[in-house]
């Protein structure tokens, strides 16, 4: 048998799955990617910190405990409570927003979706874009608007940090119609970060965010290795019992 | 009947005797394992047979463990996968490997369909094998759409709402078909009711049933082979095909290569990528359902995209609806479509293996526009490779006759 | 080597490569089966809904009781008055266990003459021993029919007295179970946890 061409295709299906845990990306706009890295702790306690303070007053995870949290991030209890949690009691309790959905539905005419899962269903690179593409837009009565999520309710919570600033289009006329080219962003005013401290906050959020998602990700991945160590040592004993049992065949 | 009288209580001839003469077990396991002879010279096309049988296990163990924690109610279904997913010990674990389950099913039986037709399994006496096999697959269909809906994700709800509206197209009996089948006016908690009882009792329960005759059915007959030649032709002096080894040890001990190996990408997928980038589990199911707002971009399943384009090329929703139940359809008259003298592709010409070629091309293809948004490009391509899929099966009796085929020797063909 | 040596060498090779296999697959479904027999323990939700529970005791009256569910399981707090202490020692010669001794029914803490961290609270599961009905409580001192008061489970008529204790001659076989406990504060009992107790 040809065992060259065996390794080879094994490697093209490694390939293959590496290539598939990514995001399938299919909107059209140009998403710059987050790059967040998912084993840096610290970034990850920056992250829950973040989440805390600027996202838990409206947005819930409502299926993560903060215990679960707590030991992922490497946190003592006192920490956990110190630090993370404002809106709950017990370190076993799920993170829930502290305004009441229903106030929220009322004041800004969606509920705020619970941020559990978002990062499974938008991907990172969106959230990370998302935070980072807000803009003047008197039109809107948030006084804002976004570049990934044009209309969205949610207002600039993060313009303390950021700022504000102008997006700027070019219109182009093409085939008969024109169309709106995002050229950059435009700095209005100064926010107490600047452009690449405020980049590693959403990053740090977004690490968090995408770390609440599947909290089981790192452990599964760990997993897997020993499971598929387990079978290519199955696999040669299996393979030689084959090769005996046949000598009577041929 | 005085025999086993006497011998009550105290078993002579040991344990296996007692019981034989109760139960025809060791009959059994020679009839089925270690004196069922299957061609010597299967290549690697035979394991899918026992890896789709090793997927349906999978299927059974881990859905049996979910439904202790799943809750088919609209309020809660959703709830209950994440809940499953981070509360329950090790319940991740089982959901990845239910849902990577339920995609590798379609792989390794659409990989088992094209060894059939690869080698002409469906050819006499082989015809009621292949009809309870496509009974095995449109089961199969059912089951894994009526499980898709259980996690009431975005893609649940409004993928089983456009399938469940197909039905509506139906002239006359239409609409009051869909709403049986919903039990509501649209899709709600009690549509999600029952099809949980459809997915973990009534398809289950059919899909084992027809395994099981599609198994017995396989052993009357005896299985194919690479070379389509009938073993049971050649017969030594003792009774035994010539080129026939026995399933047990012959055939199981490579079987067992087979299914490690398997197990180690089936592994991969559920450890490694259990999204598959969002085919195994699509990114908008991670959105509890929305009656108010269907995703921009909707697809059912990869496995039934192949179908799915084909009802989408059709620019009417009647005439879309029959050519997509025709497609379902069609492969169960291939015994039938299929006039060439010879089974194998080893010994038939090349207009068939060149129509093969293209069916599988075009089946990748249709696989992938649709997953791809309706637009002109490819709804045209749609229609064009649908209309490839239907003149492989129509013309079959067709092509099949003229093709050149090659002389069948009388022994199978192997090097040892 | 002439055939049957190489004969024999196969039969051996084989013998011990199917043994190797077999047990290679064994070990493989049995790491396989742990995480479905580990998904049937308490969920993480369980863990979380059966957390500790406090109770406040500050309006419990001498000879009153309160009923309170901690895990989903009937727990009964009794304050006991000093005549219901009084008695207490009274019916030992009647009493299964008056000593307990069987560890599993109680902590080391309240493995006590009264069952308890502070004699006056009593805290232990209503639960009967027998087959796990609630047993009812009756703290009317009947002399003539010998009873000090203490609890009744109406099932299969199992008696216990004031601190929980089984009499002799029914069917429940040990005394009720005291639930870990403590006092956070002298009005507050926290069921479900010890830690830094008694």
């Amino acid at each position: 048998m040809d065992r060259l061409k065996v390794l080879r295709r094994v490697a093209a299906v490694a390939v293959l799955f590496v290539a598939a845990e990514g995001f399938a990306s299919g909107s059209g706009a140009e998403l710059q990617p987050a790059n967040i890295d998912p084993g840096n702790i610290s970034s990850l306690q920056r992250g829950a910190r973040n989440f805390m303070n600027y996202c838990s007053g409206c947005h819930s995870a409502q299926y993560v405990r903060y215990n679960t949290i707590g030991k992922y991030l490497e946190l003592s209890e006192e920490q956990l409570v110190d630090n993370l949690m404002f809106n709950a009691e017990k370190t076993f309790d799920t993170i829930q927003a502290s305004m009441p959905a229903d106030d929220a539905a009322r004041w800004y005419g969606t509920a705020p979706p619970d941020l559990s899962l978002m990062a499974r269903a938008k991907g990172s690179d969106y959230i990370y874009n998302f935070l980072k593409g807000f803009y003047l837009d008197p039109d809107s009565p948030t006084g804002v608007d976004n570049l990934v999520l044009e209309g969205t309710s949610m207002p600039h919570v993060l313009w303390e940090l950021q700022g504000f600033q102008n997006a700027v289009f070019s219109e182009h006329t093409a085939d008969g119609g024109t169309a709106h080219e995002f050229d950059g962003m435009e700095q209005v005013t100064t926010g107490m970060l600047d452009a690449e401290d405020y980049d590693e906050f959403v990053r740090d959020t977004v690490n968090f965010l995408a770390y609440i998602a599947e909290p089981i990700r790192s452990e599964r991945r760990k997993l897997g290795v020993w499971v598929l160590m387990y079978l290519i040592v199955f696999l040669v004993i299996a393979a030689m019992l084959k090769k005996q049992i046949w000598k009577d065949v041929n | 009947m005085a025999r086993i009288e006497a011998e009550v209580g105290k078993p002579q001839g040991g344990f296996m005797k007692w019981i034989d003469d109760r139960f025809p077990f060791t009959e059994t396991m020679k009839y089925h394992a270690t004196e069922y002879y299957a061609s010597k010279n299967f290549n690697w096309w035979y394991i899918f047979g026992v890896l789709a049988f090793v997927v349906l296990a999978i299927q059974l163990v881990t859905g049996i463990f979910l439904t202790m924690n799943y809750k088919p109610a609209a309020a809660e279904a959703f709830a209950s996968v994440e809940y499953i997913m981070r509360d329950v010990e090790w319940g991740w674990l089982i959901r990845y490997m239910h849902s990577t389950g339920a995609s590798f099913f379609f792989i390794v039986v659409y990989l088992h369909m094209f060894r059939a037709m690869l080698y002409g399994s469906y050819k006499k006496p082989r015809e009621l094998i292949w009809i309870i096999g496509m009974m095995i697959f449109f089961v199969l269909m059912a089951e894994g759409f009526a499980g898709y809906l259980l996690p009431w994700g975005q893609m649940s709800y409004w993928g089983a709402q456009v399938i469940i509206s197909l039905f509506g197209a139906i002239p006359g009996i239409g609409e009051g078909l869909v709403e049986i089948i919903r039990g509501d006016y649209s899709i709600s908690d009690i549509t999600l009711n029952r099809f949980f009882a459809l997915h973990v009792i009534v398809l289950p329960l059919a899909l084992i049933g027809l395994v099981f005759v599609h198994i017995v059915a396989l052993h009357e007959v005896g299985s194919n082979n690479p070379d389509g030649v009938e073993l049971k032709e050649q017969k030594g002096a003792d009774g035994v095909p010539l080129d026939g080894i026995a399933f047990h040890p012959y055939h199981t001990s490579k079987d067992l290569v087979g299914i490690i190996v398997f197990l180690m990408i089936f592994s991969s997928v559920v450890f490694f990528a259990p999204d598959m980038g969002g085919y195994f589990l699509e990114h908008a199911n991670f959105e509890p359902a929305n009656l108010t707002a269907t995703p921009e971009h909707i697809a059912p399943v990869w496995y039934f995209t192949p179908f799915y384009a084909i009802l989408r090329a059709v620019p009417d929703k009647l005439w879309g609806f029959i050519l997509f139940v025709l497609a379902v359809l069609l492969p169960v008259f291939l015994p039938w479509l299929d006039r060439a003298r010879v089974k194998s592709i080893r010994y038939r010409g090349w207009i068939y293996k060149s129509a093969l070629a293209i069916f599988v091309v075009t089946f990748l293809v249709l696989g992938w526009l649709g997953t791809m948004p309706a637009e002109d490009i490819y709804v045209l391509a749609a229609r064009i490779f649908s209309a490839i899929y239907f003149a492989f099966f129509l013309l079959m009796p067709y092509y099949t006759t003229i093709d050149k085929t090659k002389p069948v020797p009388d022994r199978v063909v192997y090097h040892g | 080597m002439n055939e049957d040596d190489v004969d024999r060498i196969d039969r051996n090779r084989r013998h011990f490569l199917t043994v190797a296999t077999a047990v290679t697959g064994v070990v493989g479904v049995g790491f396989a089966a742990i995480p479905f027999l580990s998904s049937l323990k308490p969920s993480a939700r369980a863990q979380a809904l059966g957390a500790p529970v406090e109770v406040p005791i500050g309006s419990l009256q001498p000879g009153e009781m309160i009923r309170v569910l901690w895990r989903g399981r009937l727990v009964f707090v009794l304050r006991r008055s000093e005549e219901m202490l009084a008695r207490l020692p009274e019916s030992l010669a009647d009493l299964r266990d008056p000593d307990s001794e069987v560890i599993e029914q109680q902590p080391d803490y309240t493995a006590n003459e009264t069952r308890s961290v502070n004699p006056e609270f009593l805290v232990v599961e209503g639960s009967c021993t027998h087959l796990g009905c609630a047993p009812l409580e009756d703290f009317e001192v009947r002399p003539a029919e010998n009873w000090g008061g203490g609890f009744f489970c109406p099932c299969h008529g199992s008696k216990f007295d004031l601190a929980g204790r089984v009499y002799k001659g029914v069917p429940a076989p040990t005394n009720l179970r005291v639930p870990p406990h403590r006092f956070v504060r002298d009005d507050l009992i926290l069921i479900g946890q010890d830690t830094g107790a008694a």
